[in-house]
């Protein structure tokens, strides 16, 4: 969870702490408003001339922009953006944050679990968010990618020229530990990392970010004469889980990790000295506000290891970060607060908005785009093929991967989840339009030629109503498909359902994560009835009776 | 009534499908203001034959002459707005009332919706089809009245020439018999040329003024249904009349 994207862009200079992504969603839908516009212009003489089942798309291009239209702005522009990271001390630290900077005045939102640290950074750099919690050894190792250790000063000189100043440590250290079941460790001897050189053959489960890391697995394994052994990746909210069940016997964690004691499990002795030191600090814009800046140096030094120990269990005890931040300030009006301040129908109100909005926004350009390819590929070829076969690929690249292409491109926003959304959307799109459109019977095709018709008033009058059911079903299965997919748009901070299902997986708490997976499934169904309601005004009549006569 | 004078001939036009002819090199005049019926067993190339006429498939060798002039791409929609087309089921498009199907192209190309109007009058008066029976959609009609609303549509745009593939062949007994003699009438107060596939020789011989019997991908032999019968071309010609057993009751 503190890795760097490999394929995010160089670092470069940007400006301003204030303005953040959400910014940018007006104008994101202004411009969906003009495509619609536009399309409309264009669409509209044609369904005059085409009957019902022109009015039945544009009345569905038309629920759908209402759709869009229906989420209200997420943003002011003058609030302060606190980000965080997808493990519960980061989501912790976000929220004693976002408290501090409340308290001395700002309108403050926190942005829980933005993927790993090269979105997370990527979203600092780019004035997307203000703050956010970082390590000094990730700092080191993973953004400034030093091959020594820098010392505080020297970390601060090189953030400057990024626009991103950081504080003094918080006061604890949160450095990687290996660690395993203590009655297992016990049983076999094992205290030190470089026992584990006699027992190869236990199974290691590594997150898949340790993996990857720079002072992650390999030079640990170098280090300890450890690479006989073979570890596979996990979910670090799922590694404690597996532990308990003796499904996996070793996985790497955080050394403050309330899961450790709860799960009476042994951190290993780090005795060849690999971990480097990992101090908690914020980074932060260097051009925030003086007085919001002082704010965050109050919390410098105030939280020792056993205190952020002791916050991380409140917060997986009570599955509440907020109220973990708020015992921080041993404030019960805060406590208070964190509970009042949002409410579950109203948290449920905005991710199910926001998810609708993700989903709406991406199913209509896959509309747009996925109709007009359909109509391509139906004639078969070899550009009819390098279609289908483009848009199938598309499906075959995970999700995370997919997201990882594109925030070098788009950013940390809401743009980058609505494009992989998009492109998820096209196949059963432009294959039921294809398919629609092929299997018209011939008669009916020579007749329509027969007639004299151009071949444009061919496709509109005759093709493309008559394929109208299939193009229908296949928009359904991408709108349903979609419901459940936009839940990764949470990975990039972009919000949505997806939200309680990844805070949920860091807490190893399944009730939140069913907040999100119900509400998810639920929406999805009653998004497919929609669609069933809509099928008796797009599909024409004639259709319809046909269907039912046959 | 429309000129009759657009004339169609096929000078050794043949269509191949991989190797194997569906048409043999074919030389045929159809003669303007008659009606002629092209008749013969299944995949004898008949409606090979008129759909090379209205260029739903293009000749793989000779040609295709309507008004004197080879189809091509250019010529092929003003020629198609000059004919008019009904096949086997009757080819309607389900997601149109009988009225869209008919008027679709008329509307198409902007013709006043009076105008309109009145013709589809005039033409359920023709096809004696119910003006009421416009407003329901190809579901709703039964076998016989697809085909008159596919004649309709066929007849809106005025064409000069009337192409049938088959038109009564998907019919029963009853419907079939009553719309042949409704065709009859039609054709006769239509008086235009008329180019009908069929596989019935009585239909044929009932219909037509010149019978084209095929075999083969082969014009055998063409003539009134008299020549057939009384002076065959060829053995097969008997032997074909003489499998029509309904020819006994003419």
């Amino acid at each position: 969870m503190r890795g760097r994207c490999p394929l995010l862009p160089s670092p470069s200079p940007a400006d301003g702490g204030r303005g953040n992504w959400y910014d940018k969603v007006p104008s994101c839908r202004g411009a969906a408003c003009c495509a619609l516009a536009a399309l409309q212009r264009l669409w509209l003489p044609l369904s005059r001339r085409c009957g019902r089942g022109g009015w039945g798309v544009t009345a569905l291009l038309v629920l759908l922009t209402l759709l869009c239209l229906a989420t209200p702005p997420i943003h002011a522009d003058d609030t302060l953006v606190v980000g965080s990271k997808k493990f519960t001390e980061s989501y912790v630290l976000g929220e004693i944050a976002r408290k501090a900077l409340t308290d001395a005045g700002f309108t403050v939102e926190h942005r829980q679990g933005i993927g790993a640290t090269g979105i997370v950074w990527e979203a600092l750099k780019t004035g997307a968010i203000a703050v956010y919690p970082e390590y000094t050894g990730t700092i080191g190792e993973e953004i400034l990618k030093s091959k020594t250790p820098l010392s505080a000063d020297a970390m601060q000189k090189a953030l400057a020229p990024f626009g991103v100043g950081m504080t003094n440590s918080l006061g604890f250290d949160d450095t990687y530990a290996i660690v395993m079941r203590r009655d297992q460790a016990q049983q076999l001897g094992i205290h030190t990392i470089t026992d584990l050189q006699k027992h190869a053959d236990l199974r290691i489960s590594l997150s898949n970010e340790f993996l990857k890391r720079k002072d992650g697995w390999e030079p640990l394994a170098t280090r300890y004469s450890l690479t006989a052994m073979e570890p596979k990746g996990i979910e670090h909210g799922l590694a404690y889980a597996a532990l308990s069940a003796k499904q996996i016997d070793i996985t790497d964690a955080y050394s403050t990790d309330a899961g450790i004691a709860k799960n009476d499990l042994v951190v290993l002795d780090d005795d060849r000295h690999f971990f480097p030191e990992y101090k908690a600090v914020f980074l932060y814009r260097l051009s925030l506000p003086p007085n919001a800046l002082s704010a965050l140096r109050k919390i410098e030094g105030t939280i020792d290891d056993t205190k952020m120990t002791r916050l991380n269990a409140e917060a997986e005890k009570t599955k509440d970060y907020g109220l973990a931040a708020a015992s921080y300030f041993g404030d019960t009006a805060h406590t208070q607060a964190a509970k009042s301040a949002a409410s579950y129908p109203e948290k449920l109100t905005s991710w199910t908005l926001r998810h609708l909005y993700l989903v709406g926004i991406s199913l209509l350009f896959a509309v747009i785009v996925g109709i007009p390819l359909g109509i391509v590929a139906s004639r078969g070829g070899a550009l009819g093929s390098l279609i289908l076969a483009v848009v199938g690929a598309i499906q075959t690249i995970p999700s995370l991967a997919l997201l990882a292409f594109l925030v070098p491109v788009l950013g940390i926003s809401p743009n980058s989840a609505i494009v992989a959304l998009f492109l998820y959307s096209l196949l059963p799109i432009v294959r039921n339009t294809a398919t629609g459109l092929q299997d018209i019977p011939i008669g009916l095709r020579e007749s329509a030629a027969a007639l004299g018709l151009s071949s444009g008033a061919q496709l509109t009058k005759v093709y493309l109503p008559l394929a109208s059911r299939s193009i229908l079903a296949g928009i359904k299965t991408s709108a349903v498909i979609n419901v459940g997919t936009a839940t990764i748009a949470a990975l990039i901070g972009a919000g949505g359902l997806g939200e309680p299902i990844i805070s949920g997986l860091s807490l190893n708490d399944n009730r939140t994560i069913l907040e999100g997976a119900i509400p998810a499934a639920v929406l999805a169904l009653l998004v497919q009835g929609a669609f069933d309601l809509l099928d008796r005004f797009l599909i024409p009549r004639g259709l319809r009776l046909a269907a039912d006569r046959s | 009534m429309p000129d009759a004078g657009m004339t169609v001939r096929l000078k050794s036009a043949a269509r191949r499908y991989g190797g194997a002819y569906a048409l043999q090199p074919t030389t045929l005049t159809i003669t303007p203001g008659q009606i002629t019926a092209l008749i013969g067993p299944s995949g004898c190339g008949k409606s090979t034959l008129l759909r090379l006429i209205i260029g739903l498939i293009t000749p793989s060798e000779g040609e295709v002459l309507v008004d004197g002039k080879p189809l091509t791409p250019t010529t092929l929609p003003d020629i198609r707005r000059r004919m008019g087309y009904v096949i086997q089921d009757g080819g309607l498009f389900p997601h149109l009332t009988a009225e869209g199907n008919v008027a679709l192209m008329a509307r198409q190309i902007g013709q006043d919706a009076t105008a309109v109007r009145n013709r589809l009058r005039d033409l359920c008066a023709l096809t004696r089809f119910p003006e009421e029976g416009l407003t329901r959609y190809p579901a709703e009609l039964s076998g016989g009245q697809r085909q008159r609303v596919s004649l309709m549509r066929a007849l809106m745009l005025q064409p000069e020439v009337l192409l049938l593939d088959e038109p009564l062949g998907a019919l029963d007994p009853m419907v079939r018999a009553s719309l042949q003699t409704d065709l009859k009438e039609i054709f006769r107060r239509l008086n235009q040329t008329v180019i009908l596939v069929t596989h019935d020789m009585g239909e044929a011989g009932y219909l037509a003024d010149t019978i084209v019997l095929m075999r083969d991908g082969r014009i055998v032999q063409q003539g009134i249904l008299a020549d057939l019968r009384h002076r065959p071309a060829d053995p097969y010609v008997t032997e074909f009349l003489n499998a029509q057993r309904s020819l006994v009751q003419l």
